[in-house]
């Protein structure tokens, strides 16, 4: 009964989708006020009935109804109730019905925050949403439905995949897909303000905190699965390149872009129509994940069961959306105005420069990503690019955008002065050189290009990112009326972040080290200097797993250090590696069992990793800077303001306080 | 001015690009990979036999006639979706399917077998996965299709259905058998 209680949600939330999105778009084009009243009840009913039918089929998980396909196939009696819940978004069908609530939950903030904004706007920007919903909805009902029943159903369920019982792994699709959806917020706000003919400052003001909290979620998202990646897969990698990542790796790289575009329109009105083809760029990449994933265009270790229809539907959906949208910037960005000219030394340039390397870099991932299917589709053979191609492209692209990462927010709007920001930034470039010949030191004999260039961009990125803050701060001490506007925190604190990040990644790339043994109970293996004494391996029974728990004693200078205990769990039909892992903040020792041998002989991966923890960390301070930015004060204004020069004249603007003295 | 309006509809220019690939990818199997093994000898190899660990399993046991060889393991989960479709076949007694069993341990892949049913004429059991990597196995299950002189013709990589091996290997079959008669 509940089930198809679910169903019925579903068809209901498809007909208010319908409804949501003809009053949202017809009502602003035929001037009809109660038609534009009706999107935001339309829009709220539909994200209700959706929740609904995700708490059906949540309902299903919890209790067990093999009578319910879906469920039969991904979960069972044993699995503890926790992961019941996170099943639900365990398999294909499931995660769309996610993907649709979460749709439905950015809907209904949208409906909730958007008060003070025009109703013209409030209206297009739900029926933009509704269209998704429609889309969505009906792929969900046509080729995917999780409430089909199983008649007879069976006595007892297969197991959700075992990689996926996991916490991290349960609350990263959820955070993924918030990031993914949100931006459909910012779509949705880019082609209102297209159709609507009015592309201003306000706008982008409006889109921004959006687009800030969509961009939260994903860098959280990404993180999450990072961090998963490497103590579940048991491989000690932290990113693979693999085709799943980068499709959510490509929206991530626009919507960084974007989030800097957007500034550049709120406060100079520049940048208008790149803005927008950013934010419809930055959806349509997150649809083309959701296509790569679900349709088996691509091998991939992340690739849900796999079905011809499904693609063809996705493909469909991309087609409209997307094409529409492009049509409709195609007809209408050529009348907009270009906003305030700049000078070539000025933050506007500097900003266009930071977007050009983000998009450029993103059509590298999105170049390799797709590179084995263009070649397959030429018929010119078989072939996959892997990591070398990512790193010889990725690296050289982001090299001059981290130089510009500490300057940026040095250089003055319109008309930069070379010596103003000159003096703002050579007390971080001098310590950044002091800092990086210490480093390269310590590192001595292991030094090479890579690692010089990775530490001092890393180091010369935070301090640069630190120096605003602490510059304002002593200017408060000292009795000045200065401000420390959310924005501007976390500005600094998210470009901290990448300075961490990139730290985190060159340490533990160039001075991590790797080895394979083959240890025996009793052996002893010495790598970077810490001894692991194999004790070795005994049964272990968990709630719905045998495993094979290996004892490792860690030794360094002859005291002890930790205990490890890596694990092979045996499921029902599946093996997973549970690496053991002593994490420290600047290194971690990492231990994963790989197959047993003759007499109690494992191979076994022992791995030192130094500042591994700072890629996640790096990633944390960039959510937490999102967080900070998008709480600002000035979001949270009730009257709507057009006009960019008021705004660009009041202290909460996160320049340096150098431009904020000389402001003509 | 031309160009202009140029930059501005270059995005849809783009998306057409990529639509026209994404459909033809659709019809494309990135699963079929082309085996540099096919046309070739089956390895030398010398396993012992999953049911009984003293006796060997060789090369020599494919001699002679049409067979299939498919990789599996009891911890591999596309193994279990194929497992239906084996059975199936086996039962119509079309040729011998020899199983190599890879990277398993022979208590849990003996007890599959004797709950789901066995399709198997024989198994080899590659505990280490070192005969498998001769055989170019990246991923299990994936299926060879021997003739008559015990050199590989054909690969799938992937759980087979019943579907596959109507429309698919049962004519591969037929051919080879008329083939070598």
């Amino acid at each position: 009964m509940i089930p198809e209680l679910g169903h019925l949600a579903l068809i209901l939330a498809l007909c208010l989708a319908v409804a949501q999105a003809g009053f949202g778009l017809i009502g602003p084009w035929r001037k009809q006020l109660i038609w534009m009243s009706v999107a935001r009840p339309a829009a709220v009913a539909q994200a209700g009935f959706v929740i609904l039918a995700f708490a059906a089929l949540a309902y299903a998980f919890l209790t067990n109804d093999f009578s319910v396909q879906y469920v039969a196939d991904n979960s069972n009696t044993a699995l503890p109730w926790p992961y019941r819940i996170t099943a639900v978004w365990g398999a294909h069908e499931g995660s769309l019905l996610l993907w649709v609530t979460v749709l439905g939950l950015w809907t209904i903030a949208v409906a909730r925050f958007s008060r003070h904004l025009p109703l013209e706007l409030v209206s297009r920007v739900l029926g933009v949403l509704g269209v998704i919903s429609i889309g969505f909805l009906l792929f969900m009902l046509f080729t995917s439905d999780p409430f089909t029943r199983l008649l007879p159903p069976v006595e007892q369920g297969r197991d959700l995949n075992p990689i996926l019982q996991d916490p991290a792994m349960a609350i990263h699709p959820p955070m993924l897909y918030t990031g993914y959806v949100g931006f459909s917020v910012a779509f949705a706000f880019a082609i209102a303000a297209l159709l609507g003919g009015r592309m201003d400052a306000a706008w982008a003001r409006w889109s921004r905190p959006w687009t800030l909290v969509a961009w939260l979620f994903l860098t959280f998202g990404i993180t999450l699965g990072s961090w998963w990646s490497y103590y579940e897969l048991g491989w000690g990698g932290w990113w693979f390149w693999d085709p799943v990542e980068n499709a959510s790796f490509m929206p991530w790289l626009v919507g960084t872009a974007l989030v800097h575009s957007l500034v550049v329109t709120e406060k100079r009105g520049a940048f208008k129509s790149w803005t927008a083809l950013l934010a419809i760029a930055a959806f349509s990449l997150s649809l083309l994940g959701t296509f790569l994933v679900r349709s088996g265009v691509l091998i991939s270790v992340h690739a849900f069961a796999t079905d011809p229809k499904r693609g063809i539907f996705i493909l469909g959906m991309i087609a409209v959306f997307v094409g529409a949208a492009l049509t409709l910037y195609a007809w209408r960005s050529p009348t907009l105005s270009s906003g305030g000219g700049f000078k070539p030394f000025s933050r506007e340039t500097l900003l266009l420069l930071n977007n050009i390397l983000l998009v450029v870099a993103a059509g590298a991932v999105l170049l390799g990503t797709l590179y084995p299917l263009v070649l397959d589709a030429l018929d010119l053979g078989k072939l996959s690019v892997g990591p070398p191609y990512f790193k010889a492209v990725f690296i050289p692209i982001m090299l001059p955008f981290l130089v510009l990462i500490g300057i940026g927010p040095y250089v003055r709007w319109k008309r930069g002065d070379s010596r103003d920001t000159l003096r703002a930034v050579r007390i971080s470039a001098a310590v950044t050189l002091l800092l990086a010949v210490v480093c390269i030191a310590l590192a001595g004999s292991q030094t090479s290009l890579m690692l010089v260039i990775g530490i001092v961009l890393g180091i010369w990125a935070i301090l640069s990112a630190l120096r605003e803050p602490i510059h304002r701060l002593r200017a408060r001490h000292d009795g000045r009326h200065i401000t420390l506007p959310r924005g501007m925190i976390g500005m600094s604190l998210a470009h901290l972040g990448a300075g961490v990040l990139v730290l985190g990644i060159t340490i533990t790339s160039i001075l991590g080290v790797e080895e394979d043994r083959v240890m025996s109970p009793g052996d002893t293996a010495s790598v970077a200097g810490y001894q692991f004494k194999f004790d070795g391996v005994h049964n272990v029974q968990g709630p719905n797993y045998q495993a094979d728990q290996g004892v490792f004693h860690v030794m360094r200078n002859g005291s002890e250090v930790t205990t490890m205990l890596p694990e092979k769990r045996q499921f029902t039909t599946t093996v997973t590696t549970e690496a053991a892992i002593d994490p420290g903040l600047f290194r971690d020792i990492y231990v994963a069992l790989g197959n047993p041998l003759d007499n109690g002989a494992w191979s076994v991966r022992l791995q030192y990793k130094p500042l591994v923890r700072f890629i996640w960390l790096g990633g944390v301070f960039m959510m937490l800077g999102g967080i900070l930015a998008a709480s600002d004060r000035r979001y949270r204004r009730n009257a709507p303001q057009a006009e960019f020069d008021t705004s660009a004249a009041k202290p909460a603007e996160p320049d340096s306080e150098v431009v904020t003295e000389n402001r003509e | 001015m031309k160009l202009r309006y140029l930059g501005y509809t270059l995005p849809i220019l783009v998306l057409v690009a990529l639509l026209a690939l994404f459909s033809r990818g659709l019809f494309l199997n990135p699963r079929v990979v082309p085996s540099p093994l096919i046309g070739k000898a089956v390895p030398v190899f010398s396993l012992p036999r999953l049911d009984a660990p003293t006796q060997t399993f060789t090369q020599d046991e494919f001699k002679g006639k049409v067979a299939l060889l498919n990789v599996w393991a009891t911890w591999c989960v596309a193994c279990r979706d194929e497992h239906e479709a084996l059975v199936q076949f086996a039962k119509q007694n079309v040729i011998p399917i020899y199983g190599l069993d890879y990277k398993d341990e022979r208590q849990s892949a003996l007890d599959w077998l004797a709950k789901e049913g066995d399709p198997y004429t024989a198994v080899a059991f590659d505990a280490t996965g070192d005969v498998a990597i001769n055989w170019g196995v990246y991923g299990a299950p994936e299926t060879f299709l021997l003739d008559k002189h015990g050199i590989i013709r054909h690969k799938y990589i992937g759980p087979l259905t019943q579907d596959i091996i109507q429309h698919d290997l049962l004519p591969r079959i037929q051919k080879l058998e008329q083939a070598g008669s």
